[in-house]
């Protein structure tokens, strides 16, 4: 007996009560050729979960590109790292902190920010930017509005804290994520290619010291407990498996990392989160091929009398491990103590693969001393690279919708004045919506301009850009989750969400360099939900071999059900760029009265998934939008060649909301009225409202036009010239067979057309939020 | 080349930005780390933003024990200039370099936008070149940046030409006390910076370093701090100076 107390009631053998079947009881006997005692059982449980082994998932992601230029690391490193030039490299990664965010709003977020910071500056990366993608239930719900405001305070509370701006992300409600929200956060990070840092535990010999906090009974089974079940509500009896965060301590653990990088100093770096020290060591040496003997005793202890499986499993937070030459330790000492950091030597790396704990503690050549016991030898290959793997049952729904397939001819329930509606009305009610709205009082709790590089933020509208100091290039950020179109069908959300994140970082005139994903699905064991991931992981690769970009790593958040059902299905997308020249940077606000605006790419039908379907409702036989791959390649690559060569004032794309949301920002942003003309081609819903990809709204002084319509045809695009930018106002003027409509009906001298002081429109858009989530104060301040 | 000091507190997280601020405004800016006693002969001290040791207990309210700013009080108790931001704003008004305190803004949430401020006086060693008092914008990013004292302080720094700095609107309106998203913490009479007595040391919440770039929006922070690199390159010249520094 190892633990010195059973963790659970006897009456359920441990394996399960840790979350370990029965099937994968005998894969670790089968591993160990003998049973586990109950230390390594636990050590099992937490590596095999979900969430650190990847056992359901990992066939999938097998079939992702991961290949692309420039790629430095890839899937398997704790972030991808892409050079960019000048021996310069950007390190990126998305991870989801769900489930603890759940059951503490403000920890659980705070200590996502802080999970991901680390897996940045593990690699020798200075932090420079964070987004965070975030769902929730009903805004109106008195829980949803408990969660958004901790998980908020959580990000803003670390995140300002720690001094890494965060300049972007998203926000979205929708019923399903009410018990189960989802806070998805990236990081991103800069670094010198030199110091590019492995998390691997080479060199027999070579010592593994422990620095940062002391270890503690928080987190204990949070990868297990938390991340890898589903559950009802937010049971307190999980409230201990949440870590706790502390900003300061990791901005001094950030500044030691890279000190200790910088000077040559550690042989591989690795950081703790889930599973704690039995991760780190187990990763670290299974990199390497070698193995670790940990002294249980050394380890820094925040409390006493904690038994050997709660320093082996626990997850207090601020910790890192690394490895270190034993001639080196005084100066990797000296720096720990210069920040005032704590540090232990905690094992030391051996050749013989496997990680053993040992109790009584290790002699100065690593080996035990006089007395001491051997409590845990696993080799560290069954812990990670060896862990079981599920090949599991992917089946579509039961009752597949009778849905025609993406972008079939439109249905009845296309035709906007059915339902009486006005568009201007369906506009104005767009962006005053809890998911269209500004974001800006959400965005404004956030540092975006820490590091004092941040040459578009959160509130400026459209992708993030951060400069590279001392060069003239930025990178370009942004994220995109399409869950409405993945609850419709998961393999086109995953696809439109990689379209639309590379889209968005494209029309700011930069290139994609890679794509980070999270994505967050129900219990996999339910081959539904399994379909669903599978279906997603097929999209996500065959849009990044479309668009020509590597998958540099990602995270995948499963078991995000609860009693009420499980949550639409959610592929978050990260995507980094490259700008060789921040100066011409395009934003999605207007520039200047006079300019021509113009629309490329044009309307399909389907309007299933969007947001207009959600306040108008959907026909059951209408369907999504179809995707274009190819075509949104070509999108892509003309507005990139566009911005290289000057040629416009301003580029925004379609997507949430539709055509007539996306004029209306780029109005909104410029304060700035437009006058065009849109030729209808199906119906005005789908026209103005429909959430077609690849389509884009530029404006170019109108000497530029015939270069811009030229240029998109070059590459094979539909363009028209619909309008100009000027006035107070926003109209569309609908022309065209499809335009018939209520106004007319109703005796209106022009067919259809929308026509609203912008005054109005910024009114609701910047009311929205606070209005919908009862943020009285700054509702009010809306107004300004 | 002037020489200037940026006082790197564990927790500081505005310490790069500002050397490079400051190097942009035509200094030599060196770090000073928190535990050291000497200002390496620095001809003037800057304060930057973050946490301090966390901001744990209240902000500002740990750094000032350091041995660092006993070498700053000394430094300032002999005329030397000294400039904090933010959270060095806050540091220094705890020590008691500046009068009044920064209590939390008023809508008892982190704020981080762009703001307008103006520059009351002109002839300072802070405002020198900031040219006719035009609207001047940058970002603010803090929780406790509501400016407060006591009413006969206040009318006393009115007096005595020791608010620096006003939050007001775009074009150049004041901003209301209470209420006006001008003001976006809810600052007594609007001050987003004010300077001591003898005028060598002063604090603002906004952040000038953060505004030294057009790229990034707007380069209305450099003359602030071009204003005090010019200073210090005539203070460098005090022979008073030359022990404490």
């Amino acid at each position: 007996m190892i633990a010195a107390e059973p963790p659970v009631a006897p009456a359920v053998p441990l394996h399960r009560a840790l979350g370990v079947t029965d099937e994968e009881l005998d894969a670790i006997r089968a591993r160990l050729g003998r049973n586990p005692n109950d230390l390594e059982l636990a050590m099992f449980s937490v590596m095999w979960s979900e969430h650190c082994s990847y056992k359901s998932s990992r066939p999938l992601l097998r079939t992702l590109p991961t290949r692309g230029e420039g790629v430095v690391a890839g899937p398997g490193e704790n972030a991808g790292v892409v050079s960019i030039g000048d021996g310069l490299a950007v390190a990126f990664k998305i991870e989801s902190h769900n489930h603890p965010s759940a059951v503490e709003p403000y920890q659980g977020a705070a200590t996502g920010v802080g999970g991901i910071l680390r897996d940045i500056f593990t690699m020798g990366a200075r932090p420079i930017a964070v987004l965070d993608a975030l769902r929730f239930g009903d805004p109106s719900d008195a829980r949803t509005r408990h969660l958004v405001d901790g998980v908020i305070r959580g990000v803003g509370g670390y995140g300002n804290c720690v001094g890494v701006p965060t300049v972007g992300g998203e926000l979205v409600f929708d019923p399903s994520y009410a018990d189960n929200p989802l806070v998805n956060v990236m990081a991103i990070g800069l670094l010198d290619e030199r110091h590019l840092t492995r998390a691997a535990a080479p060199g027999p010999g070579n010592l593994a010291v422990l620095f940062g906090s002391a270890t503690g009974r928080d987190g204990i089974g949070g990868a297990s407990v938390l991340a890898s079940a589903t559950f009802a509500d937010d049971d307190p009896s999980k409230r201990p498996s949440v870590q706790v965060g502390d900003p300061f301590a990791e901005k001094l653990l950030i500044e030691a990392s890279l000190e200790l990088i910088q000077a040559g100093l550690v042989e591989g770096l690795q950081d703790l989160g889930a599973a704690g020290i039995t991760c780190a060591t187990s990763e670290t040496a299974d990199r390497a091929g070698t193995g670790i003997r940990v002294d249980l005793d050394a380890v820094p202890r925040r409390e006493p009398g904690m038994a050997p499986f709660e320093v082996m499993i626990s997850e207090s937070q601020e910790r890192m491990l690394a490895i270190v030459r034993p001639d080196r330790l005084d100066a990797v000492a000296a720096v720990c103590a210069k920040w005032n950091l704590p540090c232990a030597v905690i094992g030391v790396v051996t050749g013989d693969g496997d990680i053993t704990v040992i109790e009584g503690g290790l002699d100065a050549d690593g080996q035990p001393r006089p007395g001491a016991r051997e409590i845990a030898r696993v080799p560290a290959a069954a812990l990670t690279s060896d862990a079981i793997v599920h090949d599991r049952l992917a089946a579509p729904p039961e009752r597949r919708r009778l849905a025609p397939a993406p972008g079939a001819p439109l249905a009845a329930s296309d035709q906007l004045p059915e339902r009486g509606m006005d568009p201007g009305a369906v506009l104005q009610a767009l962006l005053g919506s809890a998911n269209l709205a500004s974001r800006r009082a959400v965005f404004e709790q956030y540092d975006s301009t820490v590091q004092a590089a941040t040459a578009a933020g959160p509130t400026s509208g459209g992708a993030a850009i951060i400069r590279v100091i001392g060069t003239r290039k930025a990178l370009v950020a942004a994220t995109d989750g399409n869950a409405g179109m993945s609850a419709a069908d998961p393999w086109l959300g995953a696809a439109m969400s990689v379209a639309e994140a590379t889209r968005n970082v494209s029309i700011t005139g930069a290139r994609p360099l890679g794509v980070t994903n999270c994505l967050n699905y129900g219990d996999p064991t339910k081959p539904d939900a399994f379909w669903q991931l599978s279906e997603a992981v097929r999209g996500l690769g065959d849009a990044c071999r479309a668009l020509g970009l590597p998958v540099t790593g990602g995270n995948v958040s499963l078991f995000n059900e609860s009693a009420r059902g499980r949550i639409a299905p959610t592929p978050q997308i990260g995507v980094v760029g490259l700008l060789e020249d921040v100066s011409k940077a395009l934003r999605p606000a207007f520039r200047a009265s006079g300019d021509a605006i113009l629309l490329v790419g044009e309307a399909g039908p389907g309007l299933e998934g969007s947001e207009y379907a959600r306040i108008a409702g959907v026909a059951p036989e209408d369907g999504p939008p179809a995707l274009d791959l190819a075509l949104e390649r070509q999108l892509q690559a003309f507005v990139r060649e566009a911005a290289e060569r000057g040629l416009l004032e301003s580029a925004q794309d379609v997507s949430s909301g539709g055509f007539a949301t996306a004029l209306a920002e780029c109005s909104m942003w410029a304060g700035l009225g437009a006058h065009v003309r849109l030729h209808v081609s199906s119906s005005p819903a789908v026209d103005l409202f429909g959430e077609s990809p690849s389509r884009l709204v530029v404006s170019a002084t109108p000497r530029h036009v015939p270069a811009v319509e030229l240029l998109a045809r070059q590459h094979g695009l539909p363009v028209e010239a619909i309008g100009s930018v000027g006035g107070d106002r926003l109209v569309v003027e609908l022309a065209g067979a499809g335009a018939t409509g209520a106004a007319e009906e109703r005796g209106s001298r022009v067919a259809d057309s929308l026509d609203i002081p912008l005054a109005d429109l910024q009114r609701a858009w910047q009311h929205g939020l606070p209005r919908a989530l009862g943020w009285t104060e700054l509702e009010q301040e809306g107004a300004r | 080349m002037t020489r200037i000091g940026v006082v790197v507190f564990p927790g500081s997280n505005c310490d790069l930005d500002t050397l490079r601020g400051l190097e942009l405004a035509g200094a030599e800016a060196v770090p000073l780390w928190h535990e050291q006693g000497s200002l390496e002969g620095s001809a003037a001290v800057v304060l930057p933003g973050g946490f301090a040791y966390g901001d744990y207990l209240r902000a500002g309210v740990i750094a000032r024990f350091s041995p660092v700013m006993r070498a700053v009080s000394a430094f300032a108790a002999e005329g030397g200039l000294v400039l904090g931001i933010c959270n060095g704003f806050q540091v220094i008004a705890e020590a008691g370099l500046v009068p009044g305190a920064l209590l939390r803004n008023r809508g008892l949430r982190f704020l981080g936008r762009d703001v307008w401020i103006s520059a009351e006086q002109l002839d300072t060693p802070f405002t020198s070149l900031v040219g006719d008092g035009r609207p001047l914008r940058m970002p603010i990013a803090h929780g406790e940046g509501c400016y407060f004292a006591d009413d006969a302080t206040l009318d006393q720094l009115e007096r005595d030409g020791q608010v620096l700095f006003r939050y007001v609107h775009a074009d150049g309106t004041p901003a209301g006390a209470e209420g006006d998203p001008a003001n976006p913490n809810g600052s007594l009479r609007a001050i987003a910076g004010v300077r001591n007595a003898r005028g060598n040391v002063a604090g603002l919440m906004p952040h000038p370093e953060r505004a030294s770039d057009r790229l990034l929006g707007s380069d209305d922070g450099l003359p602030i701090l071009r204003s005090l690199v010019d200073a210090a390159a005539r203070a460098e010249r005090e022979p008073a100076l030359a022990a404490v520094r």
